[in-house]
């Protein structure tokens, strides 16, 4: 295979000069340009590179590009609301809380947490914990990345 | 984490891989005879155990044959009043399957107690089946390993050993079968249905992972060119009030240290019915026959569950570093029972 499509964020995009073995991971960071999910352990146990495929979590340095042609894809870049700068309610609060230090896990946790929000709005501190288990930070000992997820969950409630 | 990165040679993209091809398969009698007649080509299913493994240089594949479009993501019931779980529905869409919640609760909470969020939503019921050991060994290909390359022998039986076999391992090989789910459809006597060149057949789960004896290169009985396209789970009346119990290292994401399945059906006192099986004890998921048979028709009461805990695990042969788990398998039956019988 040269070339094939993929569409991420909602884009058509060729990959060409790619061969099969490549995956998903590697496609999206160093052929599309779009380096927010992250290459750190590439065995599926950190979670850094976390993107949505056809409405799901998964760990996209496990997926091989090949295989995710006609999915839908969607990186940490499209889950940004419109312009350039704005945050969704899950980066704002991950912001507020100081939920960030060396930032390496957070794209990848900031599309767990959307994930989780979107399936289940008002989750109990276990079931936060049991879901943020495949995304490991070495540096907040979670601490402030649970209070993140409280507040944008509550953030979410008060919306409504 | 099992392996930190730096310590691993940096790859781009899996330049590092030995190159393979890839192909997408869409027919099952096609992909079935493409991997016939193609050695070194692999199914592909999931990929959660499979890519990393091509990563680690244990499988090294020349060809990839996706059966993900080809296998079944439904879940149905059969005329028998059980269910068909097709071989390509996703752990975590089996996990939240109502009536598996409700019929076979064991399973989701198997199901849910294995991996990551992000691999359940990538992992198949086929694939869950196929994955290998976690044998630190296995997955090193600088050292030898009896089940990975042949002839070469098992440092883990006078090594690292701590979290392997206690039962029915052998001097070549003293592996665990890694699958949560499949120690909970062992205890409700699941069926695996194949396709193959031959055409297609029925497999006892029971019996479809193998003890590791002199070829434990060989996880199960599946042959080259057979592929899983559903997994039956038979009506069972006690499988309504059962559970998992998972003892890890921690809370979650790990492996099993140990793990129960177990179904409990108690009338008046007494056990009209039992199921048991047991993870992270042998080469494969643990139906413990001998605890069940002690159990049938006795009281249901903490003495009966520590005999017949007992009577099982008699047969355990412990390695040097291991011990600990024929008294952890006790107590974790045991606690599962109680708790089953409240």
């Amino acid at each position: 295979m040269n070339a094939y499509p993929l569409r991420v964020n909602g884009v058509e995009h060729d990959v060409v000069d790619a061969w099969d073995g490549e995956n998903l991971l590697y496609v999206l960071r160093e052929r599309l340009g779009l380096p927010a999910a992250k290459a750190a352990c590439e065995q599926g146990e950190c979670g850094s590179c976390s993107v949505m495929v056809d409405g799901r979590l998964v760990c996209a340095c496990l997926v091989l590009a090949s295989s995710a042609i006609d999915a839908d894809i969607v990186t940490p870049e499209g889950i940004q609301p419109s312009a350039h700068g704005e945050l969704t309610p899950v980066q704002d609060a991950f912001v507020s809380e100081g939920a960030v230090q060396c930032g390496f896990c957070t794209p990848g946790l900031v599309m767990a947490v959307h994930d989780l929000l979107n399936r289940e709005p008002a989750p109990s501190d276990l079931a936060v914990r049991e879901a943020l288990s495949g995304n490991l930070c070495r540096c907040t000992g979670y601490g402030r990345v649970l209070a993140a997820v409280n507040r944008a969950a509550h953030a979410a409630a008060a919306a409504r | 984490m099992r392996r930190v990165s730096e310590h691993r040679r940096r790859h781009r993209g899996g330049v590092a891989l030995k190159p393979f091809r890839y192909e997408r398969a869409y027919d099952e009698r096609a992909a079935i005879a493409t991997l016939a007649a193609t050695p070194g080509a692999k199914f592909l299913g999931g990929g959660t155990n499979l890519v990393d493994l091509m990563r680690l240089g244990v499988e090294t594949p020349d060809l990839l044959v996706d059966v993900r479009r080809l296998a079944s993501d439904r879940i149905d019931e059969t005329d028998a009043g059980g269910l068909r779980i097709g071989a390509g529905v996703r752990n975590s869409d089996l996990a939240a399957d109502a009536r598996v919640r409700t019929r076979y609760p064991a399973l989701a909470e198997a199901l849910l107690a294995g991996a990551s969020g992000q691999l359940r939503n990538l992992a198949t019921t086929g694939g869950n089946l196929l994955q290998r050991t976690r044998c630190a060994y296995f997955q090193d290909v600088t050292t030898p390993c009896n089940k990975r390359d042949p002839g070469t022998g098992c440092p883990a039986r006078d090594g690292e050993h701590r979290n392997l076999a206690i039962i029915g391992h052998s001097e070549h090989c003293v592996a665990t079968h890694p699958s949560d789910m499949a120690v909970a459809l062992v205890a409700f006597e699941a069926i695996v249905r194949v396709v193959g060149l031959g055409g297609g057949r029925e497999i006892p789960l029971v019996d479809f992972h193998r003890l590791p004896g002199d070829t434990p290169q060989r996880d199960t009985v599946l042959e080259r060119d057979e592929l899983i396209v559903a997994v039956d789970v038979p009506a069972l009346t006690v499988a309504v009030n059962s559970t998992y119990r998972k003892v890890r290292e921690r809370a979650s994401f790990a492996f099993a240290l140990v793990s129960v399945a177990a179904a409990l059906d108690v009338v008046d006192g007494e056990i009209r019915d039992v199921r048991i099986a047991f993870g992270g004890l042998a080469h494969k998921p643990w139906r413990a026959h001998v605890a069940e048979a002690a159990l049938r028709g006795s009281a249901a009461d903490t003495d009966a569950f520590r005999r017949a805990a007992d009577a099982e695990l008699a047969q355990a042969e412990p390695l040097r570093d291991n011990g600990y788990k024929v008294e952890l398998a006790r107590n974790t039956l045991v606690r599962t029972l109680q708790e089953l019988a409240e």
